[in-house]
């Protein structure tokens, strides 16, 4: 396989200035971040900082509803309330041990921007985070939670004023600060190495699912899921389970308002190949080559692009992608949150919509898998109003 | 090989006594029509090679000028296949030379080898493709080449000698140096360090060396005139047609003052 691709995808499509930087970044994953000093290091904030191993959660009542056993992976558990640490922690303390003395990110949903925060404020990194300024009004309660980590939000006011702007500009900001900043990326995308990079940090989740539905049931699942924006939850998830081929693995990208051409945020399922942010994927884009603006009522999953490895695992059919609406992500969210007493995060409300339309579908013995990727606290005022709106 | 006929423009300016002057303008700015005025009146005015931006959506290597330039063309519904249409008709009476410089994804969609074909055809001499780094870049560069296109490299401050070396031993036409760590846009300073780099690529590369991002007066190339060939200006061009409506007088101080 060629050097930085999962198959035909990935790859290392940045400007030439951003290639010494991309390649110091691949030379200390594999001096310093292989190294067991590292891993030590990394393994002990990540059960006394971060809270792992989360918890395997059977959820009883709506098992009992739907008819197959339904477990939670608890990322909603993890410290600042979704995955998003378990990558955080690990870049940042990569960029320290590399000498930075600087992260920059981007966030959509804000939750990647606050594990940055978070991870920068622990190990004494300054912080700069690019947020499309559609997503600050969105999220208005994790710029303020940035900010009191000590954190600089800034707001990105060009083209569509959400993820992928702030992408953009972060890399902007990468160009020229590449001396002293690491640019932590959210998700499993842009170019070689972040997608293995976030992969590998992320992997600590299916790796636990893996060993704890085990241990309770003695068998593996029938199916693991996942919500898929850039896919660093998902691809989190699957990895440990890639290998069992008996175990489907889906991902679930959002669909928006489901009307057909609505702008939605469903790539592997409605995009096309190209190349955007460093990498080659699945991309919502015109013919011509213009990405698209995405939507979707979660924040976190309104990217108009996806992890590289994500199309590759797709085109082997080791993988299947389905959407799910804004309105399915919202009724998972509130049943849920009456069935089973937990507020799951819009995002990870997709995952769960879709193994709600399972329900009479399965064996009793069946058993499924669900990353809850985060908490709904930050979703509460989307909600609201949504709720206001459906009332009329 | 035969030589390339943008290096020949470079050369031809030297012989002259100045460096090739290279204004950049996103195809379509600010309007359709008067994008090709634009382009006439910079011919008319000396440009030697004319640099014809291809708008993208997502430009991460270009500052707030011209990006918010691609985006007004993109609302006009520019795209390849009219940038290449309107080019082979006009080029007969173009005498610069003609390189479009974008992102790889817009060239992707059209396809690296009918664009080649396409491009040729319309009388383009090179393409500067600034998010195709040296290690992606084989595959369009022997497309372009077997239709007699340059791929130009970008190369920057932060370009080690050993990979200014890789860039040397695949390059044709020119090889264009960024000026600043950074995108584009006007800066009143270039970086101290620049003379000493402009000095190490100048003697890697076998073909000219252009300076781009930037750029506004002449005054700025004081302590590198030696060993720049070419400079390109973008923002400040877009500046100047933004405030007087016309390209003007904008080209004389560079070719001018030398
Ligand atoms: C809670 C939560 N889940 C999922 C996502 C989607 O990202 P990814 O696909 O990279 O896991 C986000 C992104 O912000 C998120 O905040």
């Amino acid at each position: 396989m060629k050097k930085g691709y999962f198959g035909d995808f990935g790859g290392r499509f940045a400007p030439e200035l951003l290639m010494p930087p991309l390649l110091e970044l691949e030379e200390a994953m594999a001096r310093i971040m292989a190294g067991e000093p590292f891993q030590r290091e990394l393994a002990d904030l990540l059960t006394h900082f971060v809270g792992r191993p989360t918890a395997l959660y059977h959820c009883a009542n709506l098992s009992r509803e739907l008819g197959f056993g339904l477990w939670l992976k608890r990322e909603d558990l993890a410290h600042t309330g979704a995955h998003k640490i378990n990558n955080t922690v690990g870049q940042a303390l990569l960029a320290k041990h590399m000498g930075k003395t600087r992260l920059v990110a981007e966030t959509g949903a804000g939750q990647h921007g606050v594990a940055t925060a978070t991870a920068a404020a622990l190990l004494g990194l300054e912080c700069i985070v690019y947020m499309g300024a559609e997503d600050v009004v969105r999220q208005a309660h994790n710029v303020q939670r940035m900010e009191l980590l000590g954190a600089t939000v800034r707001p990105v006011d060009s083209g569509s004023r959400t993820l992928k702007d702030a992408i953009n500009a972060a890399m902007r900001h990468w160009i020229a600060e590449q001396g002293t900043t690491h640019y932590c990326l959210g998700s499993a995308v842009g170019p070689h190495p972040f997608p293995l990079l976030v992969r590998e940090l992320q992997a600590v989740i299916g790796r636990e699912a893996l060993d704890q539905i085990q241990a309770r049931i003695g068998v593996l699942p029938d199916q693991v899921v996942a919500c898929v924006g850039g896919g660093s939850n998902a691809i989190g998830m699957f990895h440990a389970f890639v290998p069992h081929a008996q175990v489907a693995l889906i991902g679930v990208e959002a669909a928006g308002d489901g009307s057909p051409g609505c702008c939605h945020s469903a790539t592997l399922s409605t995009g096309t190949t190209g190349v955007l942010h460093g990498t080659m994927t699945k991309l919502l884009q015109t013919v011509e080559g213009q990405i698209l603006a995405s939507h979707s009522l979660a924040p976190g999953l309104d990217y108009p692009g996806v992890g590289p490895e994500h199309a590759h695992l797709q085109a082997l059919g080791r993988a299947q992608y389905v959407c799910v609406t804004d309105d399915q992500a919202l009724a998972a969210f509130m049943r849920l949150a009456r069935t089973e007493g937990i507020l799951p995060a819009l995002e990870s409300s997709h995952a769960l919509a879709y193994a709600l339309k399972l329900t009479g579908t399965l064996p009793q013995t069946a058993n499924v898998v669900i990353c809850l990727s985060g908490r709904g606290d930050k979703d509460l005022e989307i909600v609201r109003q949504e709720l206001l709106k459906r009332e009329g | 090989m035969s030589t390339s006929y943008l290096t020949e423009k470079i050369t031809k300016a030297l012989a002259q006594g100045r460096k090739a002057v290279m204004p950049y303008l996103p195809a379509g700015y600010p309007t359709k029509e008067a994008f090709w005025k634009h382009i006439d009146d910079l011919d008319a005015a000396g440009a030697d090679i004319i640099e014809i931006g291809v708008p993208f959506s997502d430009p991460v290597a270009d500052g707030p000028v011209v990006e918010q330039a691609a985006l007004c063309c993109l609302e006009q519904n520019v795209n390849l296949a009219w940038i290449l249409e309107e080019l082979h008709r006009r080029r007969p009476t173009i005498q610069a030379g003609i390189v479009l410089m974008g992102y790889m994804n817009p060239f992707l969609q059209y396809g690296m080898d009918k664009l080649a074909r396409d491009a040729a055809r319309a009388g383009v001499n090179g393409l500067i493709i600034a998010d195709l780094p040296l290690e992606e870049s084989n595959g369009p560069r022997k497309l372009l080449q077997e239709h007699g296109v340059d791929l130009i490299p970008l190369v920057g401050l932060n370009s080690s000698p050993e990979r200014l070396r890789a860039h040397a031993e695949e390059a044709t036409g020119f090889v264009y140096f960024v000026s600043v760590m950074g995108t584009t846009g006007v800066r009143e300073a270039l970086p101290e360090q620049l003379q000493d780099a402009l000095t190490q690529a100048k003697q890697i590369f076998p073909i000219p060396l252009a300076l781009g991002f930037g750029l506004h007066a002449p005054s700025q190339l004081q302590g590198v005139e030696s060993v720049v060939d070419g400079v390109v200006m973008g923002s400040a061009l877009i500046r100047h047609i933004d405030s007087t409506g016309s390209v003007g007088s904008f080209l004389a101080p560079w070719i001018d003052s030398q």
